[in-house]
């Protein structure tokens, strides 16, 4: 498991991936709080887990199907009600080409 | 107050006419004007739904199981009435466009829904002191936290403002309150309930129950809510016992659990642990048996969790982008990544922004194996624990919380050591099984401060439980105790 500590430059990068705008104070803060609790999680590396099948899952089902027959969706008003800005029946966001190029991921 | 305070004593007060059902929501919603501007467990009271409610179990409208039992429900249970909000920023203003199944079954049950319930924000915490906009106070002592984070369902019930609630419990949410409010709380397997309309932190961990006072309204609750749901693909596929007509059923020759790990566990008031040994001798006198079981990764269950669960919730938390639905920035943005970072950044608090963080750097590049996947890993081994232990014995008894209700304030600066609260219930959800608190006596000089046993069984075993804590319920009356809220 990862030894280092988490650095103020981590959390920047881990904020932007998690689409956070985090300012100053949040960074530093999260920095030291984030580093207490990765530090805490890192006792599961004294396990012996070799051979050990990862559990998504508790329960022993997979792959549930159903038919394949159209339904009813939700009214478009019912789900437009709730959208901060909306263009008829759109969902309205500022210009999205333009801006920086965003290389995370 | 309410005349009566119990499902079934509801229930049944209403059908021999003595009380209407429209009276009984009246006096529900009295307490609460009366008592919640000091408790605040309500984000949001309903009157006019409740009263409608109740008038149509008047007319005759509606019956079933849960006819004019005034009901409260926690506030990540989307009602396409009133506002879901998770006390959270974000979803301030949200009215959701659907009904969870658990509140339709409720409703198709006869229940009167009265209002919905303070939270820590999107479930995260375990004090309500994480919500947006207010923390909710223990009825015992008003100094101090409900729990969490369904904090504000337990304190309702608690306090007399409803017979019945309904929280979720990710990693305790339900059990933990529940002890620290001094009424009982089931976390059910994982799949008994369905999760359709219950707003998702920690999809493979979340699942709904029920508060009450005793096993009887347990029980009648736990039938009307269980069930396979198609809208819930996790949700399971097998029959609902008559929960109502099996609790009452005292277990011959059973055999209760203690794990030497839960009682070497660190930080145990010993006021719970005096508590809950006392409860293990009134099994002894019973007539149970009390066998030795061993858990050995306990210790890594917080561990475990607090890689998972953020995981989850980083990529749950992801639909929030302030574009279809919720808290949008003011802010003047140069482009649409501005747009989801501000909005995200001014509609999440601390606790849900701490953990997307965490899941977000276990989940990247680099990290994705020794975090996520080795705890995945822990989570099988956890999971064998508890197989293995069953084999040994029906239930395991051990405290819900390693202390009474702590002081508003006191562990709020410290996110770790909040997390440290939840030893003894999230290995229950990281392994899928269920989990009960039941009222076992209390701590405190000046205040009685309420303390809870916690009962854990294998998947699909909560018959057994409404029956092991039957046994209990009858032979004690901790549960019949009340705070006096004046």
């Amino acid at each position: 498991m990862a030894e280092k500590t988490i650095t103020i430059d981590d959390v920047r990068h881990v904020a932007k991936l998690a689409r956070l705008h985090l300012n100053a104070d949040e960074l530093a803060r999260f920095t030291l709080q984030l580093g207490g609790i990765l530090h805490y999680v890192e006792k599961l590396s004294e396990l012996d887990v070799t051979g050990v099948e990862p559990m998504a899952h508790a329960l022993p089902i997979s792959n549930v199907l159903r038919e394949d027959v159209a339904e009813e969706s939700l009214p478009v008003e019912k789900v437009l009600a709730n959208a901060p800005a909306r263009d008829g029946d759109f969902f309205s966001v500022p210009k999205v080409i333009g801006g920086d190029e965003d290389s995370a991921g | 107050m309410l005349a009566f305070d119990t499902v079934v004593a509801a229930r049944d007060a209403i059908r021999a006419k003595k009380v209407s059902a429209v009276e009984l929501a009246r006096q529900s919603l009295d307490r609460i004007a009366k008592v919640d501007p000091k408790v605040r467990a309500f984000n949001s009271v309903y009157p006019e739904v409740a009263l409608q409610m109740a008038r149509e179990v008047d007319e005759g409208k509606r019956s079933g199981p849960l006819a004019g039992v005034p009901i409260a429900l926690k506030d990540n249970l989307c009602t396409t009435f009133g506002t879901t909000t998770c006390s959270s920023r974000m979803l301030a203003n949200f009215h959701a466009p659907y009904t969870a199944t658990i509140v339709q079954k409720l409703e198709a049950a006869g229940a009167v829904f009265v209002g919905k319930t303070n939270l820590d924000e999107f479930a995260m915490g375990s004090s309500t002191e994480n919500s947006a906009t207010h923390t909710t106070r223990n009825p015992w002592d008003m100094e101090r936290v409900p729990g969490g984070s369904s904090g504000g369902s337990a304190a309702a019930l608690a306090a007399g403002m409803c017979c019945a609630s309904v929280g979720s419990d990710t990693g305790g949410s339900i059990r933990q309150p529940a002890a620290l409010c001094g009424v009982a709380g089931l976390k059910p397997t994982y799949g008994r309930v369905s999760r359709y309309g219950l707003v998702a932190f920690a999809s493979s961990l979340d699942q709904i129950g029920p508060f009450t006072w005793n096993m009887a309204d347990m029980a009648t609750m736990m039938e009307v809510i269980s069930g396979h749901d198609r809208r819930d693909a996790t949700s399971v596929n097998e029959p609902v016992p008559q929960y109502s007509t099996e609790v009452g059923k005292p277990l011959a020759g059973l055999r209760i659990g203690i794990a030497k790990e839960f009682q070497l566990a660190a930080g145990i008031d010993s006021a719970v642990s005096k508590a809950v040994s006392e409860a293990i001798d009134v099994y002894r006198k019973l007539g149970a048996s009390v066998v030795d079981v061993s858990l050995p990764h306990t210790d890594y269950g917080i561990a475990a969790y607090y890689v998972i669960a953020p995981c989850e919730a980083s990529s749950n938390l992801a639909r929030y982008d302030g574009v279809h639905f919720g808290h949008r920035t003011s802010e003047k943005v140069s482009d649409i990544v501005e747009l989801f970072s501000r909005s995200r950044a001014e509609g999440f608090g601390d606790e849900v922004k701490r953990r997307i963080m965490i899941g977000t750097y276990a989940l990247s590049s680099g990290y994705y194996d020794a975090y996520y996947v080795r705890a995945l890993k822990v989570r099988t081994l956890i999971k064998r624990d508890f197989d293995q232990a069953f084999e040994k014995c029906d239930v395991i008894a051990c405290p819900t919380s390693p202390t009474p209700a702590f002081k508003v304030g006191e562990k709020s600066g410290d996110p770790l050591s909040m997390y440290l609260c939840d030893v003894f219930t999230v290995t229950c959800n990281i392994a899928g099984i269920a989990g009960l608190s039941i009222p076992c006596g209390f701590a405190g000089v000046t205040k009685p401060l309420p303390i809870g046993l916690q009962l854990l069984g294998p998947a699909f075993s909560e018959t057994r439980l409404l029956q092991v804590a039957g046994m209990y319920q009858r032979a004690t009356d901790w549960h019949q105790r009340r705070p006096n809220v004046a």
